[in-house]
């Protein structure tokens, strides 16, 4: 799954994050994470804020101290080298561009460092600023750029002295959404020119979906999960994952498990999930939209077995190729459908069977997480 | 900076009549009036000009005073700077005491201040008798120019202070993470990035403390002696004891053309700081 396979060329570094905790004062930040990034892989850190992927970004970066636990890059610790040997690129939100220094010069701040001759220097700028199509803006000053010209000299500052590790701390969250998305494909680009190990954090959940080959989940200083997206939307562990990517409906309900499956009681009504009950806690299922069939009253099972509630429509919504509804149960939870726009839409009001197949139920024990990221 | 680019509308400009009135009438006119008379007193002409100029002792104390206030200047930049910073960086509470520590001595008058100075670097006073409790040697700090010097640092201190602070307080403190994050050595970062981007602070601080150090008249007279005599000593006898407004006046134009001459030096650096740093917000 991950980008490590497609090519042999790759020189991203591997990063084994073990352990690692964060202190501030008595405020836990991080707690014991555990983490490897593969080489060339694009991982994103996603979570809503104060959950320690930041925390995590800058304790690889070296901005701060680690607690406890140690990083390794390539097998070799870099808990105690200072940032500035780490010889890791990081772009940041707010660009943290020189603005007393011309964009080539931004550019060619790290080589200098490096101290590589004047004109390597100048070729790698070069090479660097027409990566991210701003080869014509070697001259101009931070101030006259746009926000997402900016981002892309940054982005070339962070990527022109070849390292094999790429930090991103939500390099896109002070743009537009219509620049967001073409500097999203511009970034899955340069990854895959580039075969440096991309980290990524955002609390964008589509654009980690959209941009990474993993997602390592963060809430409350830990992390819920790693997988792919497909893996995290289909199969979630937790209800917080299962809540954070995607749309997703819940229920709750008294539940009983016997013989691989598990009924939970919603509004009176007996439902049916794969699996046993996770733990002994209370459980929930979790429903995708497009997985809920909406239909008329007295319908019925339309194949095979199917779970079917009853309610109300609250809400419609035409979202051209779909529908979206809004369905209130007789227990008062909602459940969101989305079904192919066909025949006439159920009106505001009436009353509709919502069917889904029971293996289209992902039970999950309630740790208490509500919608809305 | 946008206060200085931005187009005022046409109604401010009527708000400035009475700032530009009170000028007019306590500034231009009684200068315009020194300087006709330094002109024509006592028979009109340039004689009080040739007389400054062919006065060995003028030129030395106007040279000793453009010494004075570079010492005073580079002591101010070096108190201040780490001062500044300090208050730029610190929690809200330390940053309200640190701009106390400024402001409080800035409001007790310029005289008590200096006798203070007085009592603190006399020969007899509170310096010199730690120097011998400390088993040292006295050392002569009232009437020489180490103690006018000193005195006018820490007179001129906040004149320092305050334009630094509200430059230092505009930059981007994780500029210097993303340097490091480049390679450079914190101390490197400094000076690559930190600096530059302060450097408006220091010469409008520097500016300040310079021109005012020109000009200064009470601090020098009470902690400085003969050897230590600034231009406005000599004004003043000139002007109060020997009432020749003339050659009073006349020093008075010189100080004022120097003056304009070391603004004409430092305006190409300061205008290039601030482009340097134009972009910083």
């Amino acid at each position: 799954m991950n980008a490590a396979s497609n090519e042999a060329t790759c020189k991203g570094a591997a990063i084994d994050i073990d352990g690692i905790s964060k202190f501030y004062g008595g405020f836990t930040a991080l707690e014991n994470v555990s983490l490897r990034v593969e080489p060339g892989e694009f991982m994103s850190f996603l979570g809503p804020s104060g959950s320690g992927k930041t925390t995590t970004l800058n304790l690889i970066a070296g901005f701060t101290d680690l607690s406890g636990g140690d990083i390794r890059l390539d097998a070799r610790s870099i808990g105690h080298v200072p940032a500035h040997k780490r010889n890791i690129g990081v772009v940041f939100q707010h660009y943290a561009l020189f603005p007393h220094m011309s964009v080539a010069q931004n550019v060619a701040y790290p080589l200098k460092q490096r101290r590589v001759g004047k004109a390597e220097r100048a070729r790698a700028v070069e090479e660097a600023l027409r990566k991210v199509q701003l080869d014509s803006f070697a001259h101009r000053y931070p101030s006259e750029l746009s926000g997402g010209q900016q981002q892309r000299v940054a982005l070339a500052r962070a990527m022109v002295f070849g390292p094999s590790l790429l930090l991103m701390d939500e390099p896109l969250g002070a743009l537009d959404k219509k620049l967001r998305e073409v500097l999203q494909l511009e970034i899955k680009r340069i990854h895959r020119e580039l075969g440096s190990t991309f980290v990524y954090v955002t609390h964008d959940q589509e654009e980690a979906l959209v941009l990474s080959d993993r997602i390592a989940v963060f809430n409350r200083g830990r992390i819920e999960q790693v997988g792919t997206g497909q893996t995290l939307y289909t199969a979630p562990q937790t209800l917080f994952v299962g809540q954070f990517i995607g749309e997703s409906s819940v229920l709750r309900g008294p539940h009983r498990s016997a013989g691989g499956e598990t009924m939970l009681t919603v509004a009176g009504t007996a439902l049916t999930a794969p699996g046993a009950a996770n733990g002994e806690g209370a459980q929930v299922i979790l429903l995708r939209p497009e997985a809920v069939m909406v239909q008329a009253p007295g319908t019925g099972p339309q194949e095979g077995r199917c779970n079917i509630l009853s309610g109300v429509v609250r809400e419609m919504l035409y979202l051209g190729s779909a529908m979206k509804y809004e369905v209130t149960l007789a227990d008062g939870s909602h459940v969101t459908a989305r079904t192919p726009t066909q025949g006439a839409p159920f009106a505001l009001g009436a009353t509709v069977e919502l069917a889904w197949r029971p293996q289209e139920s992902v039970l999950l024990a309630d740790d208490g997480s509500t919608a809305g990221h | 900076m946008s206060v200085l680019t931005g187009r005022a509308p046409r109604g401010a400009l009527l708000l400035t009549l009475p700032a530009i009135a009170v000028l007019l009438l306590v500034m231009a006119v009684p200068f315009g009036v020194i300087v006709l008379r330094s002109f024509a007193e006592p028979v009109p002409g340039l004689a009080n000009y040739v007389w400054f100029f062919q006065t060995p002792v003028n030129l030395t104390v106007l040279a000793r005073t453009f010494t004075i206030a570079f010492w005073v200047t580079a002591c101010c930049v070096l108190v201040a700077y780490p001062y500044a910073f300090a208050m730029s960086i610190a929690g809200p509470r330390l940053r309200l005491a640190l701009i106390m520590c400024v402001l409080v001595p800035f409001w007790v008058s310029g005289v008590v201040r200096t006798l203070a100075w007085v009592i603190l670097l006399q020969d007899s006073g509170v310096i010199n008798r730690i120097l011998l409790a400390l088993g040292f040697e006295k050392v002569r700090l009232i009437r020489t120019q180490l103690g006018v010097t000193i005195g006018m640092t820490q007179v001129l201190l906040p004149f320092m202070i305050m334009p630094l602070y509200a430059v230092m307080r505009g930059i981007d403190l994780r500029l210097l993470q993303a340097a490091r994050s480049l390679g450079a050595h914190p101390v490197k970062s400094f000076f690559q990035i930190y600096l530059p981007l302060s450097l408006p602070g220091v010469f409008a601080g520097a500016t300040l403390v310079f021109i005012l150090s020109l000009g200064f008249y009470i601090t020098p007279l009470l902690l400085g002696g003969p050897q230590s005599t600034m231009l406005s000593t000599l004004i003043q006898q000139q002007v109060l004891s020997l009432l020749s407004w003339g050659r009073g006046g006349a020093m008075g134009v010189v100080l004022l053309v120097a003056t304009f001459g070391v603004l004409a030096l430092a305006g190409p650096f300061m205008r290039r700081s601030y482009q340097i740093s134009g972009g910083s917000r």
